[in-house]
């Protein structure tokens, strides 16, 4: 794709989703408003994936490792100090710099991706475990019951900045939430216009050439993976806020599971894909919950392996590509467009 | 000194276990390198097919010897034919696809069962050793573990499947050149893989709960320990099922059961960064 029809498509995406942030409260009821939220939570994780697995090349079946991390961290953060400005910066932070030891462990000892995914599947089952495990009144940081199976109710929501009495309603919250999510969009749509994120979509092409040019996979992985993890982190906290609650189940295989989802259902290298993947595959969980036949495990289980056999590279890809040959069936387009409207 | 004894006799069944529950993924992976997620779920349906066949008055050892491992070695057959062979060759494809397939049988076999937890009683009694009783059924635990891994590696070894198993993991183009079909052995393999997987399921009917969930407590010890092996299927996973069994007995009698998991976890990963091709990656190469 040329600069200009990139910056074309960013400004439609942006527009698009403000669009919705403003449209949707004027449509919808505030029970629709609330279940726009969680759907933007999940997004937001989706993002994150979407971000390290399509351009870092890095495959980590344990994004919710950060996602529950992030929860837990506002959670406690916010029980002690009862202004949530800093427990959300702290839920940003924390994962970050976890993502930042377990990279560096994996990275730099040159573990290969299909091991990346073994550890990161494994960390998220170690801290399910220990998390589980944390039931009883010795276990808690400063004024927080962990709680352990039960996981830890009545967690208070955002408020003003400084001002703990302050909280925000929850439509005010579906504001923060959309908002911070066309930020975070935003913000990865222009890193990967930068220098650093040239070299990152380079690596996941061929690292050894990349590394014969000079460049460090080491350390751009580790990099992305970082940001990864604080994005995933901020979904938690955002989730954690949406239901005044968590409990170990957000380190669960389940939900580790429907993140890859949402990517791979959505587009893999692309940043608007795993959104929209989310939001339908939230959307249709939500809609299995309210009907008693089906198992939503099993929907999920069956989209999966569908896509992976018919789909492998997601719905957003293979729409762009038909509206790109749609298009420029005229203009003769040579073969190399099929290439490129993967990246 | 009877203590002694005992935290032995844990540590040897710990060990045991593993080996069980690892064995079938390790065949798999040491043959096709794929890595099979939905092998927790091969357990359950194993322990299910044991309930249910002994809940209709079959005997619990018919039930977890024979109907267990043919059962699941069926279901395997299906998902290689209709999943795996399509995808051999893409690892982190497989991955996904038998992901998707695990939440899937989940799903299943929630919708069938529900999610009420199901179990037998641990047949043989116990024994004690001084003063302190435990479980006869360890020791069949036990025994089993010695006589499957005797036997995948007799098989390996001796009969001529298991040589042209061995060619067709080393150099597959080759096999195929002297009139072996890589694909059928691929497909035999996933088979016997999944039957294993499902005999293992039986024989913990007795010590664990049954219920559509129960893969996910096995699945990471699982994985972890034939990773941990390595390229050698037999060697590898009861190197490392000794080395993990060891490490998760000890933590736990010094603490709690789930801190010797969480131990296990910890020490696989430190594992997998110091030696990435597993034990039998840097020792014992030349062997099964």
């Amino acid at each position: 794709m040329t600069p200009r029809s990139d910056w074309r498509g960013f400004c439609a995406v942006i527009a698009a989703m403000l669009v919705v942030m403003f449209g949707l409260p004027q449509v919808t009821g505030l029970f629709g408003l609330v279940q726009a939220t969680v759907f933007i939570a999940m997004a937001m994780v989706a993002l994150s994936q979407g971000f390290i697995w399509g351009f870092g090349g890095i495959m980590s079946f344990g994004q919710s490792a950060f996602f529950g991390l992030g929860g837990y961290t506002y959670a406690v953060a916010v029980l002690n100090m009862g202004d949530s400005s800093l427990p959300l910066v702290f839920a940003v932070v924390l994962p970050a710099v976890f993502a930042a030891l377990l990279g560096y462990f994996m990275f730099y000892g040159r573990i290969s991706d299909a091991y990346v995914g073994v550890i990161t599947l494994t960390v998220t089952v170690i801290l399910f475990n220990v998390m589980n495990s944390t039931a009883g009144d010795i276990y808690h940081i400063g004024n927080a019951p962990l709680g352990g199976f039960n996981g830890m109710p009545s967690i208070p929501p955002l408020n003003m900045p400084g001002d703990a009495s302050a909280a925000l309603d929850p439509e005010q919250f579906y504001y923060v939430c959309m908002g911070l999510l066309i930020a975070v969009y935003a913000m990865l749509r222009w890193l990967l216009t930068t220098r650093f994120g040239r070299v990152t979509v380079a690596i996941r092409e061929n690292e050894t050439r990349a590394m014969l040019l000079g460049y460090d996979p080491r350390l751009y992985k580790l990099i992305v993976f970082t940001i990864g993890g604080g994005i995933a982190g901020l979904a938690g906290c955002l989730f954690t806020n949406w239901g005044g609650f968590i409990s170990p189940t957000v380190f669960g295989l389940s939900q580790s599971a429907q993140i890859i989802i949402f990517v791979l259902v959505g587009g893999l290298g692309t940043l608007i894909g795993p959104i929209l993947g989310a939001v339908a595959i939230e959307f249709v969980i939500s809609v299995i919950g309210t009907q008693q036949t089906l198992n939503a495990d099993l929907i999920l289980g069956v989209v999966l392996v569908v896509f992976v056999l018919l789909v492998p590279q997601g719905v957003v890809p293979v729409l762009r590509h038909a509206v790109q040959s749609l298009t420029q069936r005229r203009r003769r387009v040579p073969v190399g467009a099929a290439k490129e409207a993967r990246s | 000194m009877a203590l002694t004894a005992l935290i032995g006799f844990n540590v040897l069944s710990s060990i045991a276990a593993l080996i069980l529950l690892s064995i079938g993924l390790g065949v798999i992976f040491g043959m096709m390198k794929i890595i099979n997620l939905a092998h927790g779920e091969f357990l359950m349906l194993g322990a299910y097919a044991t309930v249910l066949s002994t809940n209709a008055g079959l005997n619990l050892f018919v039930a977890m010897l024979v109907v267990a491992p043919v059962f699941v070695g069926l279901v395997g057959l299906i998902v290689e034919r209709g999943i795996i062979r399509f995808l051999y060759g893409r690892m982190i494809d497989t991955m996904l696809a038998t992901w998707g397939l695990s939440l899937g049988l989940v799903g299943i076999i929630t919708t069938i069962f529900g999610t009420t937890v199901k179990g037998v009683a641990a047949p043989l009694g116990g024994f004690s050793i001084g003063p302190y009783q435990t479980s006869t059924y360890s020791l069949f635990m036990i025994a089993m573990a010695i006589i499957v891994v005797a036997g995948i590696w007799a098989m390996l070894r001796f009969t001529r499947f298991g040589l042209i198993v061995r060619a067709t993991m080393q150099n597959p183009a080759m096999a195929a050149a002297l009139g072996v079909s890589p694909p059928r052995i691929y497909m035999a393999t996933f088979v016997l893989g999944a039957a294993l997987t499902g005999l293992a399921g039986g024989v913990l009917v007795p010590v664990s709960g049954v219920s559509p969930t129960m893969g996910a407590a096995y699945i990471a010890r699982a994985f972890i320990t034939v990773i941990g092996g390595g390229a050698a299927m037999v060697t590898g996973s009861s190197l490392a099922a000794t080395l993990f069994g060891f490490i998760d007995q000890v933590v736990t009698f010094k603490t709690t059961p789930v801190f010797g998991q969480v131990a296990l976890l910890i020490s696989a990963v430190i594992m997998i960064r110091v030696l990435p091709q597993g034990i039998t990656g840097r020792f014992f190469r030349r062997s099964l």
